[in-house]
């Protein structure tokens, strides 16, 4: 099958399951007991009757929930995804303001989790029942065990006073200079500890994962034939082991983006990284319907984007999907 | 404090010409960044058609008021550089300073002070500010003639701090949806500093107004408003330096920690106009609470000074009754509703519930507003098994959400619960929708949820809201409080325990009747 019949297809059945997410998701989130108007009356201190009938008309909430979904897919379909309720401003503004925050963080936490992961795996695959691979696996069991948002507590605890050498909260000092360098440097600062709370639950994942793999591989049969002609142990384990050992670590972070940008919600919540996540959580509180179909939108859009580039990054790893394909 | 205010605010009230008391501020030096911290998230910047401290904060500097209040309640010139009001209180005539500019050049004139106080009167929730408004003469560019259907002595302090900010008619006057407008999340005032920046839920920058009115102001150069996720890593913040000025800091352990701090000043001035206070609400069409003598004996049944000492550290003070100590129309002399079990359960064996087998009279449902942990949730924990003392039988009722407590409370669906509200300077805008029978509208949240319904407490009410007379007006409210404290359609418990932590470099930080809801254009760095 040609390439780019596989991203047709995809691109087809990624287009039905935004449609079923929206819909989906516009529906619970009306479930949810409670009323934006009241929400923005809230803030302001108090409202009359007329005032929250007046933010119900002029948001549509006076119409039944079916009439709302159709204008809201109707919008959605032309790429117009509503005006926030909470925030005075066009949801598509408010995501894409906030977007690359959250890409930055989650592909940092999960290019570091692969990484390092694989490495430690590597590592203690060497030695199985050595000390190395015995400390990999119990940071890898704690590192796994530990809820995401608990690891980014004691983290906070421990950067903001024991060892106050990474910022624990923002992504940037708007207080420092704003030339691109000064900034650059800050946001990678910033990024320091919410990225390794995100990628320290996968890290450990994969860790597990390519040690696994790597032990499996070098006892296979051609490994003793590359050592059998002589191939010196780096080449036998990054060209030969690694290679084969890493489809699966491949195949699981694809599927994990998901996970990842859910686990990002908890991780920008604690550090206040200032990315969909926070958003989500904010506009969730405030029943700022818009804003988080908007957000789920995007998310379940980087997610498929995700999974579409894993197949092809696995097609090039895997000469025989290539084939097969 | 009270005594000084009462006297000021008679003075003022009064009818006649004033505007000449000049602002009693230290003479600060020009520059500097103040970074104020801030876990309120602001939907916009524009007070005129949003209430609520998180847009106050920003607004007051962005928009300039008529006038401003200074620490003894007293009315100072601002943008009218004096004012009249007339004998019979019902025309207010404000004299503007000619000087004054909005931020993109144009001249302030009456005609901006008319569409603000229209936009005010329509769009704000705080509708009893300028209900009684019937015309505005502009025929003078530089005179506004404020004229009302009835006296109206709470208009003063609605010209200040966030209540009326003079917003441009030809920016804001283009036909737009006021509460929608574009130019909500990019203002234009004329306020001491200029929007800048501003990333929703993030942060709000501020820059100096060069061509402000006030000549010489304001000292510093810029604000920063930036938003923290919670008050503990907004308190830490504060702690380490990073944040300058953290205004409306109520958790009482970050008062605590951050009184320790020798770099800090943490005060509790400057919220008297704001009048926070947390109480217990009783529904009054409930079929057991309907009954007075039973929502006596709950407000007998436990113990305010445990809650303000043991639950709040001593960092709250008590509440007696509607208005908020720091008013100059607080009524010290009510029932004071001091533990008293034994009175309590004679109370409600007089009203029928006698102690059943397991020792309970009745279920009542408690619910309280979901984040605010100190002042709601644990208060709610001590009431459930203090008020079994008394054999009344409390199911706690948690919301996972604001949302979800505001729907049950304005919706009338509710036994009893702890609630948040403020006084906002004069009873008329924050004190009277509690207590007045018209305002009973259900699915409207701070509106009269309890349904409480007292003829002669209407009757007094309104009567206040007419007087001219400071000391007349103070005794209104004084025999209106007595009535609704017996018959306690609420136990009042405490006021929020409010503090601003600063900065011992700044000078002249914002400690009047509206601490940091008015205009930081005398705030400098020493």
């Amino acid at each position: 099958m040609s390439i780019l019949l596989v991203i047709f297809r995809r691109l087809v059945h990624a287009f039905l399951l935004i449609l079923a997410v929206l819909v989906l998701n516009f529906l619970l989130i009306h479930i949810a007991p409670g009323d934006p108007a009241e929400v923005i009356a809230g803030e302001m201190g108090g409202a009359t009757e007329e005032m929250l009938a007046q933010i119900r008309t002029a948001y549509g909430l006076d119409q039944p929930v079916i009439v709302q979904l159709g204008t809201y897919l109707g919008k959605a379909l032309q790429g117009d995804l509503g005006q926030s309720f909470f925030y005075n401003a066009p949801v598509l503004e408010l995501v894409s303001g906030r977007i690359g925050a959250t890409i930055l963080l989650v592909m940092t936490a999960l290019l570091f989790a692969i990484f390092v992961g694989t490495l430690l795996g590597v590592i203690a695959s060497h030695k199985p029942k050595g000390i190395v691979s015995g400390l990999v696996t119990l940071v890898s069991v704690i590192g796994y065990s530990a809820p995401i948002f608990w690891t980014g507590m004691m983290l906070v605890i421990l950067f903001a006073w024991s060892i106050p050498i990474f910022p624990i909260s923002g992504m940037y000092d708007i207080t420092k200079g704003d030339d691109l360098w000064t900034r650059a440097l800050d946001i990678l600062h910033h990024l320091v500890l919410p990225a390794l709370t995100l990628g320290i639950v996968y890290l450990a994942q994969y860790a597990r994962l390519s040690r696994a793999s790597m032990l499996e591989i070098l006892g296979s049969d051609y490994i003793r034939t590359a050592r059998a002609k002589g191939a010196s142990e780096i080449s036998v384990y990054g060209r030969h082991a690694l290679r084969n050992a890493i489809l699966p670590v491949v195949t699981i972070a694809g599927l994990q983006f998901g996970s990842v940008v859910s686990g990002a919600v908890l991780v920008e919540t604690v550090f206040s990284w200032p990315g969909l996540g926070t958003l989500a959580f904010d506009s969730i509180l405030a029943r700022d319907y818009p804003t988080v179909l908007g957000i789920l939108f995007f998310s379940s859009l980087l997610v498929i984007v995700a999974n579409l580039l894993t197949d092809l990054v696995y097609r090039l790893v895997d000469p025989r999907i290539r084939m097969e394909g | 404090m009270r005594k000084i205010g009462v006297m000021a605010l008679a003075a003022t009230l009064l009818a006649g010409t004033f505007g000449i008391t000049p602002l009693k501020a230290e003479q600060g030096k020009p520059g500097g960044t103040l970074v104020m911290g801030t876990t309120q998230k602001a939907r916009h910047l524009n007070p005129a058609v949003q209430s609520g401290i998180a847009t106050a904060v920003p607004g007051t500097q962005i928009f300039a008021t008529p006038l401003r209040i200074d620490e003894n309640w007293q009315p100072q010139p601002y943008l009218a550089e004096s004012w009249n009001v007339s004998q019979d209180g019902r025309s207010i005539t404000l004299n503007l300073r000619k000087n004054a500019r909005f931020h993109d050049g144009e001249p302030i004139t009456s005609e901006d002070v008319k569409f603000s106080i229209e936009t005010v009167k329509t769009n704000h929730p705080f509708k009893s500010m300028f209900e009684p408004v019937e015309n505005v003469d502009t025929s003078d560019p530089h005179i506004a003639i404020i004229t009302f259907s009835k006296s109206h002595p709470a208009a003063l302090l609605a010209m200040s701090s966030a209540l009326l900010p003079i917003i441009p008619k030809h920016v804001y006057g283009d036909g737009q949806d006021l509460k929608s407008h574009p130019m909500n999340n990019a203002p234009v005032g004329s306020g001491p500093f200029k929007f800048k920046e501003f990333k929703p839920g993030e942060y709000i920058i501020l820059e100096k107004n060069s061509d402000y009115f006030l000549e010489g102001r304001p000292y510093l150069d810029k604000i920063i408003i930036k938003n923290y996720k919670d008050t503990t890593s907004l308190a830490l913040a504060t702690d380490k330096g990073e944040v300058t000025m953290f205004p409306f800091l109520s958790s009482t352990k970050d008062i605590r920690r951050l009184k320790k701090n020798d770099d800090l000043v943490v005060t509790s001035k400057g919220y008297e106009a704001v009048g926070p206070m947390n109480w217990l609400a009783f529904n009054t069409n409930n079929e057991i609470l309907k009954n007075e003598k039973v929502r006596q004996a709950i407000a007998y049944g436990f113990d305010r000074n445990f809650i303000t000492n043991a639950l709040h550290g001593g960092q709250s003070t008590a509440a007696t009754g509607p208005v908020a100590p720091g008013s100059p129309f607080y009524a010290a002399d009510v029932e004071k509703f001091e533990l008293d079990i034994e009175k309590a359960n004679k109370l409600l064996d007089e009203a029928g519930y006698k102690p059943g087998e397991d020792g309970m009279r009745f279920k009542l449902k408690l619910d309280y507003i979901p984040g605010a942990a100190e002042m709601q949730k644990s208060v709610a924990e001590y009431l459930k098994p203090q008020l079994k003392k008394i054999g009344v039988d409390v199911e706690l009722r948690a919301s996972p959400d604001f949302p979800t407590w505001a729907k049950r409370v304005g919706g009338h669906d509710f036994d009893m619960s702890l609630d948040i509200v403020f006084n906002w300077g004069d009873p008329v805008i924050g004190v009277h929708r509690t207590y007045s029978c018209e305002n009973i509208r259900k699915g409207v949240i701070w509106s009269n949820t309890q349904s409480y319904c007292n003829g002669k407490v209407d009757g007094l009410l309104k009567l206040a809201a007419e007087e001219q007379d400071t000391d007349k007006r103070i005794a209104l409210y004084q025999e209106a409080q007595e009535i609704i404290v017996s018959e306690a359609p609420l136990a009042f418990i405490n006021t929020l325990p409010y503090h601003t932590a600063y900065s011992k470099k700044l000078g002249n930080p914002p400690l009047t009747v509206w601490g940091a809801m008015s205009p930081l254009d005398e705030v400098y760095f020493k």
